[in-house]
Order: C-alpha cells, then sequence, then structure tokens
C-alpha cells in the first residue's frame, strides 16, 4: 500500500530558523543592555569570595534571637493579611470594570484600566515614602502601602482570570433574565473563586516579603529589625530573620496549595 | 376553534454589523402550544431566529411580537420579564459547573426575586420545592446536591431543562438540544419536551440538524436557508422529499 504523501517542510521550517534567530536576538539583547548600563559580570565572579565570606558569616545563626522577633514578625503577618485583604476586596469591583467579556463599554473599560496602570507604576517603596509622612512611622503606613500595592497586582490578576471564563452559563442567567449583579454572582463567581483565593494567597505571600523591605523606611514590622541587624553587621541575626520569613511563605504556600486543591 | 398565534414575526430583517445577512423577511406566526422544528444548515440563521426572540439577538427591521405586544421596545425590567416566561435549553448545556445541580436549577427562579435576594441565596421554601419538583419532573432528583459537572451529558442537559421549568415559561426555545448528545440520551431528552409541550401545553421550539428527529417530534417544521424562510408545513403535509431538498439545494450551491 503507497503511503500518502506528506507534506515537505521548507528548509527553514527543518532548521528551526526562527527559533535560532529569536534566541540570537535575545542573547544580543542581553549582552548590549549590561554594556549600556555598566553591569560587569566578570565583577560578581572576582568578588564572589566577598559574598561566600557573608554567607558563612550568616551560617551560624543565634537561635535565641528568635524569641525576639517573634513579634514583629507576627505584625508583619498582620500587615501582609490586612493590607492584602483590603487591596483585593477593592480589586474586585474593578476587575469586573476592566474585564472585556463583562463590560462592552470600551470607553469605562479604558479609563479602569487606565487607573489601574497607573497605580501599579507606583513602587511600593515610593508608596511607603509617602505614607510615613503622612501617617508618621509605624505600621498604619506599611498596611496603605501593602494594600495599594496588593490592589493595583491583585485587579490586574483578577481580570485576567475573569476574561478567561466560560460564557455559556452567563448566557444561560441571561436568558432566564436575571439582573447582571445576579449573572456575576451566579455564574462568574463559582467559575472564579478558586483562582481568587490562590492569586490572593500569592499577592499575601509577596506582601510578607515587600514589608520586610518597607520596614526600612519606617513603615512597621520585622523590617525594622532587619536593617538594624544589617547595620549592625550582625549577619548571625539576619539569617534568623531570613529564616524565619521563609518559614512564613512555605506555611502561606502550603495552605495555598491545600485551599486550590481543595476548591477546585 | 383555531388557536391564537403566541409568537409573530412581521417582515423581520437582521443584519449583522460586518454585512451578513441573518435573517430576510421573515414572516410566520407560531401557534400556542405548538412544536415547532426549525431545520436547515449551519449558518442559516436558526440560532438568530430563536435568539430574536427572547431578545438575546436584536434585529434590524420589521417587527416580533409575543402576546399581542411588540417587544423590541423592552428594556431593563420588562425585558427582563419578557425572558422569565421564554426558557431556553443550548446545545452546550450551558450549566455553572462548580455549583450544585439545586443551584443550577434555582438560578432559574431568580427573575422572580429582587437582585439582593438573589445574592444572599434567600429563596422561598416553595420555590425549594418547586426545585425538587423540577427535578422529579426530569428523573434526577437523586442528583440534587451534585456537583453539575458530575452528570453525564444527558443529565446536565436535564437539569438545564428543569432550571428553565422554574421560570413556569410558556414558550421553551431549545437551540441545537441534542447535539452533542448520544441517540439513547437524544432520545430522553427529545421526549421531556415533548412531554412538557403535552401536558403544560408550553410552546416548544427546537432547532435541529437531524431530519428524522425533525419528523418524529414536529407538530410544525419550518426550514431555514440563507437567512429566508423556505419551508413551512404542518407535519402530516411533510414529506421526505421535502426536507432533502431543504439541505440539498443548499449543498449544490455550496
Amino acid at each position: 500500500m503507497m503511503l500518502p504523501e506528506i507534506p515537505r517542510r521548507s528548509w527553514s521550517q527543518r532548521w528551526h530558523v526562527k527559533g535560532l534567530v529569536g534566541t540570537g536576538i535575545l542573547l544580543v539583547l542581553l549582552v548590549a543592555s549590561s554594556r549600556m548600563t555598566g553591569v560587569d559580570v566578570g565583577m560578581f565572579f572576582s568578588n564572589f569570595g566577598q559574598f561566600l565570606n557573608l554567607l558563612v558569616r550568616m551560617s551560624s545563626p543565634t537561635w535565641s534571637y528568635t524569641a525576639v522577633i517573634i513579634r514583629p514578625l507576627l505584625e508583619t503577618i498582620q500587615m501582609a493579611i490586612l493590607g492584602t485583604t483590603i487591596g483585593a476586596a477593592f480589586a474586585i469591583p474593578f476587575a469586573v470594570l476592566s474585564a472585556s467579556n463583562l463590560i462592552h463599554n470600551r470607553f469605562l473599560r479604558g479609563v479602569t484600566r487606565l487607573f489601574l496602570d497607573l497605580v501599579r507604576t507606583l513602587p511600593d517603596l515610593l508608596l511607603a515614602a509617602i505614607f510615613v509622612a503622612v501617617f508618621g512611622i509605624g505600621s498604619t503606613a506599611g498596611v496603605v502601602t501593602l494594600a495599594i500595592f496588593s490592589f493595583g497586582m491583585v485587579s490586574k490578576l483578577f481580570y485576567e482570570v475573569i476574561e478567561a471564563i466560560d460564557m455559556g452559563p452567563l448566557e444561560a442567567l441571561e436568558s432566564v433574565g436575571a439582573s447582571k449583579i445576579t449573572i456575576i454572582w451566579f455564574a462568574v463567581l463559582p467559575q472564579i473563586l478558586n483562582q481568587f483565593v490562590s492569586y490572593f494567597l500569592y499577592t499575601l505571600e509577596i506582601n510578607v516579603r515587600a514589608s520586610t523591605v518597607l520596614g526600612y523606611l519606617g513603615a512597621g514590622g520585622i523590617g525594622v529589625f532587619l536593617q538594624r541587624s544589617l547595620n549592625e553587621f550582625n549577619y548571625s541575626q539576619t539569617a534568623v530573620i531570613i529564616l524565619a520569613t521563609l518559614a512564613v511563605v512555605l506555611v502561606i504556600d502550603g495552605v495555598s496549595n491545600h485551599l486550590r486543591r481543595v476548591l477546585l | 376553534m383555531k388557536p391564537a398565534p403566541i409568537i409573530s414575526f412581521k417582515e423581520v430583517n437582521k443584519i449583522y454589523s460586518n454585512g451578513t445577512v441573518g435573517l430576510k423577511d421573515i414572516n410566520f406566526d407560531i401557534l400556542r402550544g405548538q412544536f415547532l422544528v426549525v431545520v436547515g444548515l449551519s449558518g442559516a440563521g436558526k440560532s438568530t431566529l430563536l435568539r430574536t426572540i427572547n431578545r438575546m439577538h436584536e434585529i434590524t427591521s420589521g417587527e416580533i411580537t409575543i402576546e399581542d405586544e411588540t417587544i423590541s421596545d423592552y428594556k431593563g425590567q420588562s425585558l427582563r420579564l419578557l425572558r422569565r416566561k421564554i426558557g431556553m435549553i443550548f446545545q452546550g448545556f450551558n450549566l455553572i459547573n462548580r455549583s450544585s445541580v439545586e443551584r443550577n436549577v434555582l438560578s432559574g427562579r431568580v427573575s422572580y426575586y429582587p437582585t439582593w435576594k438573589t445574592i444572599c441565596g434567600l429563596f422561598t421554601k416553595a420555590d425549594r420545592e418547586m426545585a425538587v419538583r423540577a427535578l422529579q419532573r426530569v428523573q434526577l432528583a437523586d442528583k440534587i446536591y451534585t456537583r453539575a459537572d458530575e452528570l453525564s451529558g444527558g443529565q446536565q442537559q436535564r437539569v438545564a431543562i428543569a432550571r428553565t421549568l422554574m421560570q413556569e415559561p410558556k414558550v421553551i426555545l431549545a437551540d441545537e438540544p441534542v447535539a452533542s448528545l448520544d441517540p439513547l440520551t437524544t432520545k430522553t431528552v427529545m421526549d421531556t419536551l415533548q412531554r412538557l409541550n403535552r401536558e403544560d401545553n408550553i410552546t416548544v421550539i427546537v432547532n435541529l440538524h437531524s431530519v428524522p428527529l425533525a419528523r418524529q417530534y414536529a407538530d410544525r417544521i419550518i426550514g431555514l436557508r440563507a437567512g429566508e424562510l423556505v419551508y413551512d408545513r404542518p407535519i402530516a403535509e411533510v414529506t421526505e422529499a421535502d426536507l432533502n431538498e431543504i439541505y440539498v439545494a443548499e449543498a449544490e450551491k455550496a
């Protein structure tokens, strides 16, 4: 029996020209950007010894320090939870207004998205500096910063989730005579809930780490202690702080994985 | 006495924004209690025709009246009330997969409540019992707390029918309701529609691809070709040759 003739691939398809050229361009871009910004890769390797030195000094954590940082670490977690929750709560209506499959008014959608882009452009460190100036040193400034930072990030993640849902149930609810809000509640929410929870926890994790940095600017939490230990070159304490933060991140990650399985 | 028409199409045209003709000069009446089957090839305008009846699609010109009222002026609340009395069944079932069968069925009742009550889930006891009865009618009462996506295709379509029953509809529109089902479940779903038509006197309008099915269930068959009504006969006058022509003439042109 004759096999049907298989179409021949062209020369460029056979040698994957597109892929190779793409990789080449990427490499050129990488080298060019490192040249232009003056990043010296050689320096990274020649000074690697100092980095090792630092690691060695951090390798003997003073475990007794744990007792001191428990309270600020809890404060950091509380800040992160508060900030993420407030940010995510505000993100939901904005995510709905930005989703092209729910809002057909292009102008409304455009304005909402522009606003969200603006919020995302503001770096969290700038926000923290502003709010420390406004609310004074302490966790209020940290919570507000985290709330705005999470709002910007979560609303984008949320509306991308909304745009990927199955529109069938929405059509059915519309044909039943349901109002727009009822449609969202019955047909949209169940489809996005588990991904919302997952993104919420991801943002919480990012916020736990971010709030350590915010502490530098006086926005409360563990960051204050991180800064102190670094200023005093007390790397054995720094190590404890990093490990403790890692533990928190691991716990959140575990909870996130569990919830995603349960809610799927 | 001749029963009164429940739905009338007068000079209805539909042209899509890209210039495609969806419906062209459609004129016909649908009688109350009729089991009407619409046949025609994909793209002939069957879905469009169905969706103009509950205003899921807008028409470009002409008039559609339901129970002697022009539907094109309806907006907001009045449009929702129109849709409430017209149930719709879809090829893809369109259930909320992650929700329970009960919640899917109750969602057919939301237009009887203000929005805030639907969100709080404040359905009356009477309506919850009605949901159970609706599921009993489609023989799925035992699945009430099952998640919708754990059911088979035929079961999902029957849940969709139960959802429609919650509207207490006067008309049911079914858009290719059995296109993704096997022959056995096809029969169950079509029988259910027939029972609702006969027992509850609900007017049923079904889009079908299958000519044998159309002949088995319809009181009357209409045929669409390229947006035009090319065929309209009561079932007693329908011959095999007629129906083949609806399809063949089109196939030869293509």
